[in-house]
């Protein structure tokens, strides 16, 4: 009998109308994993975390294990306050672009302990290449929502002038980099940076984010060639948040290995962490930050996780999962883990939990209405549209500012 | 004054400039303990060590996106690409970050990247190591785009487009790097150190961005071209016994607008050469402004010569390149009409 090669498709294991199934996904008991020494070789560290799970909550949520970082009540409670409002700021600004107030959005409901948990992880100096949904970074190093409420306005307070699409925000001087739309290319910049603070004897570390998805892009192979190549102090991140838009993350090679085991094949660490667990996700970004410290070199994580709502405004998916996925979802909900992770510390209760809801709550609300004061895409404060030829260059040159006189002509017909 | 090729001259701007700028680094492939394959970086590295001299990973992708970083970082990274023809695997760095970093962020961030690459054909090089993609970057905004003609120009330009804080792609015609060529494959080599332009100054100057260079006054025609072609316009005209006015663009991206228009007005007559392919190429540009800026000086359509809308063909790259003779033609067609 003759077998002819053919293609295998991979499919994801549950689709609309069918019962969620993570039964491919081995989540390790909490505590499990042993927690080396951040000067370790990589060849005694390979296998297990790679291949195994960091987790520090357990079941009954009580925080176990050699990776349990030990934070205390004050700043646990200033990581929960970040991921609700990060959450209470993303549905927000959901309603607000149905209400067809901004152009486009994009939440991050379920993830909201990788961004918040590591950005405290860092130092504020630390300089951070977002990807998309990566909000929770700015939220975490105190950006005020204004700013961010006013970029996916396009309104007069935009930081970015009005030139680019809700989400993709910067903040220079909170040491955050610009989102970009093509994806992953943040991260070779991002092991850049980490080169150039390393030739200018900085102990500053760079960070970046991508998703499980574009992880497939060639500037993944690009970023972890040159940090295993020069061991910058960089700590390269890797969402894994089950979906890239409609595709399932066996698209992107998570059938074959765990994307955390990509490290070790470039001769980088890799650690897989549960990303839900807002210790777990603390505590191997301080160890990642320590090797970079100490000039070990680059970590790569990957950070398990579910994307809870749509890839983005623009996307519907009940077309290609079940909609009740995520309530399937075996790492649960990073907010509701923490919030009973504190109450059974007894440093937490339902009712500074509701109470803080509300606070939030009307802090958004608030931020909205004062966003509002410097203008929409319609009406109120307004950019000036000539500046849509500045930044091209450091100076005009010529042909722009013709360009610009020309623009200027139509307005004063 | 010293006397310089190319590579010398190309080795003394980045020396000096690792001298005077202690951000200034250079990251490429064989340019650290090698010096270059063309020795453009020869040296530099012993002098400067190996964090400021970099050899890279065979990777332009991973190269250009690195040094974006550290440009944003406060670094001012010189970077090689070995030949213009690799540049591609970087073009998503260059085109959708390099280039509008400092758009996107409304001039928060930016990197002043200079990225050399030696680029053009005559060289036996076939069509992985003869390209001239000029045009695809003089079409992005956000990029300077300049090309030398000479030893002298070649360094004060590139110490320009390394103080410069915009991204600066700095092309070099290695046909030219050891000697002016005028097209004629059979003639023997010329060396720099017979013409005036290899004479070039060993310390600092510069040479201006979006200024083009008057190389040859005439009052017949005026010829537009950059490059190699410099020089095979030069002979070209010569042969031809026209009375040409020689414009050496030198930066594309600027482009000094009003050197040509003043040419143009003055001979009614306009041929551009580029050794690049014709189609949506440089030169299209160039007509297209010179027919906006001198329609009503015009006494004949513009001509141009270029590269023949084909791929660079190893076996017959002569047939392929724009020389003199079909320079030649352009120049009487140009003469003849009207």
């Amino acid at each position: 009998m003759t077998r002819q090669p053919r293609l295998h498709i991979p499919h994801p294991p549950a689709r609309p109308g069918e019962d969620p199934d993570f039964s491919y996904l081995e989540t390790f008991s909490a505590g499990s994993v042993p927690r080396p020494d951040p000067s370790v070789r990589l060849r005694d560290i390979e296998r297990s975390l790679a291949f195994e799970m960091v987790r520090v909550l357990d079941d009954e949520h009580q925080a176990v294990g050699p990776w349990n970082p030990m934070l205390d009540a004050d700043d646990l409670q200033v990581g929960l306050r970040h991921m609700l409002t990060n959450r209470i700021f993303d549905d927000r600004m959901q309603r607000m672009q149905r209400q067809g107030n901004i152009s486009f959005y994009m939440k991050a409901r379920g993830e909201e302990a990788v961004s918040v948990a590591q950005c405290m992880a860092l130092k504020p100096s630390d300089m951070l290449f977002p990807s998309y949904r990566n909000q929770g970074l700015q939220i975490a190093r105190g950006r005020n929502l204004v700013d961010l409420m006013c970029q996916c306005l396009s309104n007069s307070a935009d930081m970015c002038k009005g030139r680019q699409m809700p989400i993709m925000y910067h903040w220079a001087r909170g040491n955050i980099f610009s989102v970009s739309g093509n994806l992953t290319t943040q991260y070779p910049q991002a092991v850049g940076w980490a080169m150039a603070a390393a030739i200018k004897g900085e102990d500053d570390i760079a960070a970046a984010w991508i998703g499980e998805g574009s992880s497939a892009e060639a500037d993944f192979h690009h970023a972890m060639t040159f940090a295993a190549v020069y061991l910058p102090p960089v700590i390269l991140n890797i969402v894994n948040n089950q979906w890239a838009i409609s595709t399932f993350q066996g698209f992107a090679g998570g059938e074959r290995r765990p994307f955390s085991a990509r490290g070790p094949g470039y001769g980088i660490p890799g650690v897989r962490v549960d990303g839900n667990d807002f210790l777990a996700v603390y505590a191997v970004t301080r160890w990642a930050a320590e090797r970079a410290r100490m000039g070990t070199g680059p970590t790569l994580i990957e950070l398990v996780t579910y994307r809870a709502d749509a890839h983005s405004s623009s996307d519907d998916p009940s077309r290609y999962r079940p909609k009740d996925e995520w309530q399937a979802w075996p790492l649960g909900d990073p907010i509701e883990r923490t919030r009973a992770h504190m109450i059974r510390e007894g440093i937490w209760s339902d009712a500074q939990h509701q109470a803080l809801v509300e606070e939030l709550t009307s802090y958004v609300d608030d931020c909205w209405e004062e966003a509002l004061t410097y203008g929409t895409m319609t009406d109120g404060p307004q950019l000036d549209r000539n500046e849509l030829f500045e930044d091209v260059f450091k100076d005009m040159p010529r042909h722009l500012i013709e360009q610009r006189e020309q623009l200027r002509a139509l307005e004063d017909d | 004054m010293a006397r310089m090729n190319m590579i010398q001259a190309l080795n003394s701007a980045m020396n000096i400039m690792l001298n005077r700028d202690p951000d200034v680094i250079i990251i490429g492939q064989d340019v650290g303990y090698f010096g270059g394959v063309f020795r453009a970086t020869d040296g530099l590295q012993r002098q400067y060590g190996e964090h400021r001299v970099l050899d890279a990973p065979i990777s332009e992708g991973g190269i250009v996106g690195s040094a974006i970083g550290m440009g944003v970082n406060g670094l001012r990274p010189v970077v090689e690409i070995q030949f213009a023809d690799y540049i591609y695997p970087g073009y998503d760095q260059i085109i959708s970050e390099l280039a509008r970093l400092r758009y996107r962020t409304a001039g928060d961030f930016f990197a002043p990247l200079t990225i050399r690459t030696p680029c053009g054909g005559g060289i036996r090089g076939g069509q992985t190591h003869s390209q001239s993609p000029e045009g695809i970057f003089t079409h992005v905004c956000g990029l300077k785009v300049a090309m030398p003609s000479n030893p002298y120009d070649a360094k004060g330009l590139l110490i320009t487009a390394i103080e410069d804080d915009d991204p600066v792609i700095f092309f070099e015609p290695k046909r030219i790097y050891n000697g002016p060529f005028d097209g004629d494959p059979n003639k023997p080599a010329v060396p720099w150190s017979a013409h005036p332009k290899g004479e070039v100054p060993e310390g600092y100057y510069t040479v201006p961005l979006g200024r083009a260079e008057v190389v040859r006054e005439g009052s017949e025609a005026t010829i537009l071209c950059y490059g190699t072609m410099v020089h095979v316009c030069e002979a070209a005209a010569a042969a031809a016994d026209i009375d040409a006015e020689i414009i050496d663009i030198r930066s594309m991206v600027p482009l000094d607008v009003d050197t040509i228009r003043t040419s143009v007005e003055k001979t009614g007559r306009c041929v551009i050469a580029h050794e690049a392919t014709r189609y949506s190429g440089f030169g299209a540009e160039l007509a297209a402004t010179v027919q906006e800026e001198c329609f009503y000086s015009l006494e004949a359509p513009i001509q141009r010569v270029t590269g023949w809308d084909t791929p660079y063909p190893h076996a017959f790259e002569w047939d392929y390149f724009p020389g003199q003779a079909r320079l030649i033609a352009a120049l009487e067609t140009v003469m003849e009409a009207a």
